[in-house]
């Protein structure tokens, strides 16, 4: 290996290592506030990138079709559940925000789909499609469990999983997409040529882990979001709504992921099953990092991607189980240095 | 309106068939102090959980003359009742600042500044401590910023669960004060201690719940004075 060779190799881990971090984030994000080990990240990385796909064909995704029947479950689901405690204030807003907007959304999508409005259209309309899933998904499945234990909530992600997997078969088809980049250009940096997308990645995580932290330290709706995480039941007694921040923290998980797909759907080639093992090295990092802190969980991500593309150099056929093979040290040593005083964070 | 900011009548409490809360009624007046008192596991905590809708129970709370029925904890908040629990349940990772904030979720971020004023004033130890995590507080420092917390909210009623628990004395009579103080910017307070002495001291009423029943209720005047409190929570070796 020379030195050019490393360069590239650390360029890919970087690009890597961003995509990791954003899931991590979202990963920690998610279970701090709602104890959800949220498996099905990764659909929503394959089905950034595959909705972006379909429309760019001048196709209606199944993913708008997806956020209808969502939509209309879950207002079916919660009129029915608390039929006893509900106004009929309530259940028009429900009626509005859940049925009536993902059907004008699925017809205004089928109606333009071939008109072909050029990529920033199809980013805005897949982050349209996506993001509102989060919510959709977390009141669907995850919600009625909220007092469950974490295996059960656990247990019901790989359900999720498993369900949203079949589905992007479905929807998408069995055949891989690659998009059309944001920049299709590429510059030299030293001795090597770097793509404008893979700055492009670089700079939206960069971007987006700043506006994370300014959300989480800076406005009251983040810290309401931490509030929940590190003391359930002392949020619920200053009046936050802790089903509403369960709903956020799915939204922002939503969000991360599809934007995630987005940057990478030009890069490489994504298949309706590719976001699983995005979204599971994502999930190394944030093991690493306990799952606990985001800044170490950006850390942790980093070093997965290095590792991941330096393994695949080396060693491309043990690439995966190098990376998950750097969680058993890292679980050893947090056994032993944990000690017995997690229990003392219980509520 | 009442004259009376919360009427409880016939609530019951169970955990799974253990009836912890056995048709207990009890009313607080508008602007009054009230305290329950009792040994530990008679069903106080469970019954001011039950208030605040953190547990479920069956019976009629009326909180301002209306019935909060089924309502979340989060939304009886916003109406004015505010539950200070016995293990203060306080965001640890969080400063002080950031708990005080917190307290003041459902009025906005408007209702801040003026209020961490106000918590301040009352509480000039937390001002010392705001950049400091909530974790690494003294006992009566975390008491204090639990109060000053649900004070945030502009609580009408304020129910202390063991205010004084745990504490050394002269925080308690700080604690105590401070709870005379709240009475007199117009917070009800329902409080529940095992200092019997001390809630006697400066409740205007009092009940005495026993094994999940109210047993006793009179002016708490009149009850600092009956026989059998005295016997079981005032006298000597009735410290539990």
């Amino acid at each position: 290996m020379n030195a050019t060779i490393a360069l590239f190799l650390a360029q890919d881990g970087i690009i890597n290592g961003a995509i990791y971090a954003l899931l991590g984030v979202a990963l920690v994000l998610v279970f701090a506030v709602t104890r959800v080990i949220f498996v099905p990240q990764g659909e929503f990385v394959a089905w950034g990138a595959l909705t972006v796909a379909a429309l760019e064909a001048g196709t209606v995704p199944g993913t708008a079709w997806l956020l209808a029947v969502l939509g209309l479950a879950a207002a079916l689901l919660e009129v029915v559940r608390e039929r006893h405690a509900m106004s009929v204030a309530k259940v028009a807003v429900m009626v509005v925000r859940d049925v009536a907007l993902p059907f004008a959304l699925l017809g205004l999508v089928i109606w333009a789909a071939p008109m072909r409005l050029g990529l920033a259209v199809y980013v805005l309309v897949t982050l349209v499609l996506l993001v509102p899933m989060g919510p959709l998904i977390y009141r669907l499945a995850f919600q009625p469990l909220a007092d469950a234990p974490v295996l059960v909530l656990f247990i019901a992600a790989i359900g999720v999983h498993f369900s949203l997997l079949g589905l992007g078969l479905v929807f998408f088809g069995a055949e891989g997409f690659r998009n059309t980049p944001f920049l299709d250009m590429s510059f030299p940096l030293g001795p090597m040529m770097v793509k404008a997308q893979s700055v492009w990645i670089v700079v939206v995580t960069l971007l987006l882990l700043a506006a994370l932290y300014a959300f989480f330290e800076r406005t009251l709706l983040g810290k309401a979001l931490r509030a929940t995480a590190v003391n359930r039941l002392g949020a619920r007694l200053v009046g936050i709504p802790v089903r509403a921040t369960g709903r956020m923290a799915f939204a922002l998980a939503a969000a991360i992921g599809a934007v995630s797909g987005i940057l990478i759907g030009p890069l490489t080639t994504i298949y309706y099953d590719s976001g699983f093992l995005i979204g599971l090295k994502g999930f190394v990092a944030a093991i690493i990092a306990g799952l606990a802190s985001y800044p170490l969980t950006a850390l942790a991500a980093l070093l997965v991607g290095m590792l991941e593309s330096f393994s695949a150099f080396f060693a491309s056929a043990f690439k995966e189980v190098i990376v998950f093979s750097l969680l058993i040290p890292v679980l050893v040593w947090r056994s032993f240095a944990a000690g017995h005083h997690d229990d003392e964070e219980e509520e | 309106m009442s004259a009376h900011i919360l009427e409880v009548s016939g609530l019951f409490v169970s955990y799974g068939r253990v009836e912890a809360v056995r048709g207990v009624s009890l009313s607080i007046p508008v602007g009054g102090i009230v305290t329950v008192i009792g040994a530990n596991g008679a069903g106080k905590s469970t019954l001011m959980n039950a208030i605040m809708g953190v547990l479920p129970s069956r019976g009629e709370v009326l909180f301002q003359g209306r019935p909060l029925g089924r309502s979340l904890v989060e939304a009886r908040v916003g109406e004015g009742v505010c539950l200070v629990p016995e293990k203060r349940e306080l965001f640890a990772a969080m400063t002080v600042q950031d708990n005080l904030q917190l307290g003041a979720y459902r009025l906005g971020r408007s209702a801040v500044a003026g209020g961490m004023e106000e918590v301040f004033a009352r509480f000039p130890r937390l001002k010392e401590r705001r950049g400091q995590l909530a974790g690494t507080l003294s006992g009566g420092e975390r008491q204090m910023l639990a109060m000053g917390r649900a004070l945030m909210s502009r609580p009408r009623l304020l129910m202390l669960d063991e205010p004084s628990l745990g504490l050394a004395p002269l925080i308690v009579r700080e604690i105590f004060r401070i709870v005379t103080d709240l009475r007199k910017d117009g917070v009800s307070i329902l409080l529940v201690e095992q200092n019997a002495r001390a809630a006697l001291q400066v409740a205007d009423e009092a009940y005495v719940m026993e094994l999940g029943e109210i047993t006793l209720h009179g002016p708490a005047s009149q009850l600092a004075a009956d026989s059998r409190v005295i016997e079981s929570y005032l006298g000597l070796g009735a410290r539990h």
